[in-house]
């Protein structure tokens, strides 16, 4: 038992040396450059408001600029609405930095110009506050508030306000949602390379076992995988989807510090490890898989990795049900009844 | 030899995150603080009696500091990622245990105010923008996003920066932008450092200073 304790001790000790000299290998000269992608010609850009614009508007009721401002509060302090509507340790802001304003952070206004559009996930013909109800039934493991409530609309008056002034249906937008580094994930992907970059960038704020980090009860980084973080079911759970969105915004501060490879690899390695059921979950992650292939092809749910088949149980974190009532399918041919 | 991933995880978290050694004592820590290392001076000849430090000189409060936080900034001087020589020479003769009793000690020490600068309106404002709600559009987070609620730390990585001193402040965010504080973990703070306009360190500073700090117990 002794040797094999000394042997664990000299393996930390020669790994703790590379580590060590990676870290310095590692700082970044050009430190305190923003790296963003560029934006492509004839792509669409467009500067959302400011908080001060809002506070400033004088074309704004005060009744409006009031709910505009609450839909603000509940954007960037959505554990407000724990255990009613969020029963995971996010908020709005933590995918959608920046307020909701930044390019390559999923900046929101897009959502209200083009929107009603037809949703490849759903399978239908969505409203922004379908939309939103998206972002509280997957990314918040929870429930969405009620069409037309209070809280509806100050979450749909502060979009829509960011896109003050944007074109509508201009689908051709620069720096919308998280897809920068395409949606093919590379061959090469790995999951142990992931580990190394994570614990080496990600540890330091969202925890060894990405379990995040609170203060006084006040989540101050989330948690990224485990209960307290995004459902099977949310676009993040999609490996490019965080690779592109860990490209752009992570380590905060410092878009681009991460290599493309070191992005997939980290992506793949967070989203490799567990967490609540995907709301849609039939009873068998392989036939959920299936079944939502268009969106889980993208996902490593329902399948094998280490050696375990991820997302085969019945555990929905802190959400005492599977499926908020709001998930329904549409349609408009009158009659046909879709199967969900 | 294949490697277990996780062993490789948990030593780069521990390198990263965690002190590796016993946890300090303050009792030890007190004895140590009013001795010094023998080729420096007792902490409390700059860092005051109460350990609230001196604004005049950029001297910054150590009551009721993180103990791992402080720690690691001792560890830090004698490393020269924090380039201090006075620092260097107070504590390069403390072995890292006498380092942790130091960094216990002083974290049971109840926090003193800072000496609040008189500051005008507009710059306090700027620096409450710039703490609680960033200046997105030039890639400036706000203090807060990794500092925690009111800047009040989170842990040894990110400590309380409310109620420090505003010269402390000012001259940190500048010795970032000039290379001579390596210590953060992945270059977080330096980036941002990186990023501030003179105006914007004056008012962070003071805007930080201004507001009460809680001790870390």
């Amino acid at each position: 038992m002794k040797s094999v304790h000394k042997v664990f001790i000299s393996i930390a000790m020669v790994l703790a040396a590379c580590v060590s000299t990676a870290i310095l290998a590692m700082q970044s000269n050009d430190v305190g450059q923003v790296k963003l992608p560029s934006i492509k010609p004839g792509q669409y850009v467009h500067q959302a408001p400011t908080l001060a614009d809002i506070q400033n508007d004088k074309d704004l009721h005060p009744e409006l600029r009031k709910v505009i401002l609450k839909g603000r509060d509940l954007f960037m302090n959505t554990q407000q609405l724990r255990g009613k509507n969020v029963f995971n340790d996010m908020n709005c802001k933590s995918c959608h930095m920046g307020e909701g304003r930044m390019a390559w952070s999923g900046p929101v206004w897009p959502a209200a110009t083009t929107l009603p559009d037809y949703r490849g996930k759903n399978g239908h013909v969505n409203s922004l506050e379908e939309r939103i109800a998206g972002c509280f039934s997957y990314s918040m493991n929870g429930t969405p508030p009620e069409y037309g409530s209070d809280t509806m609309l100050a979450l749909v008056a502060y979009h829509q306000y960011m896109a003050k002034g944007a074109k509508l249906y201009d689908r051709n937008i620069g720096g919308r949602g998280f897809s920068s580094l395409g949606t093919a994930m590379p061959a090469d992907v790995s999951y142990n390379q992931g580990a190394v970059v994570y614990a080496l960038n990600c540890a330091v704020c969202h925890g060894p076992n990405g379990e995040g980090k609170r203060v006084h009860g006040e989540v101050v980084f989330p948690p990224l995988w485990g209960d307290g973080s995004y459902n099977w079911g949310a676009g993040m759970a999609r490996v490019f989807t965080a690779a592109s969105f860990i490209k752009n915004n992570m380590p905060l501060g410092q878009p681009g510090r991460l290599t493309d490879k070191e992005a997939w690899d980290v992506a793949y390695f967070i989203n490799a490890q567990e967490r609540p059921q995907d709301p849609r979950y039939t009873g068998d992650a392989k036939e959920t898989r299936e079944k939502y292939l268009n969106f889980h092809k993208a996902t490593l749910y329902g399948t094998e990795i280490n050696g375990k088949l991820l997302g085969q149980h019945d555990n929905t974190g802190e959400k005492p049900f599977l499926k908020p009532d709001v998930l329904k399918p549409r349609t408009f041919a009158e009659g046909v009844v879709p199967e969900m | 030899m294949k490697i277990n991933v996780w062993v490789l995880v948990l030593v780069c978290t521990a390198f990263i995150q965690a002190p590796l050694y016993a946890k300090g004592d303050p009792a030890k820590g007190k004895i140590l603080a009013a001795q010094g290392d023998g080729s420096g001076a007792p902490c409390a000849t700059c860092h005051g009696a109460q350990g609230e430090g001196m604004a005049a000189a950029a001297f910054p409060r150590i009551a009721g500091l993180n103990a791992d936080y402080a720690l690691q900034q001792m560890l830090a001087f004698q490393q020269d990622k924090r380039v201090n020589p006075v620092m260097t020479i107070n504590v390069d003769n403390f072995n890292q245990q006498q380092l942790a009793d130091l960094a216990a000690y002083f974290a049971t020490l109840p926090v003193t105010p800072a000496t609040t600068p008189t500051a005008p309106p507009e710059q306090l404002a700027l620096g409450k923008k710039l703490a609680l709600e960033g200046d997105w559009d030039n890639y400036l987070p706000p203090c807060s996003s990794c500092h925690g609620p009111n800047n009040q730390g989170v842990d040894g990585n990110f400590p309380g920066i409310a109620g420090q001193h505003a010269s402390y402040i000012k001259q940190q965010l500048e010795l970032w932008q000039q290379g001579q504080r390596k210590s953060d973990p992945v270059q977080l703070m330096e980036v941002i450092a990186k990023r501030l306009k003179p105006e914007q360190i004056d008012a962070v500073a003071a805007y930080l200073a201004s507001q009460p700090a809680q001790a870390d117990q």
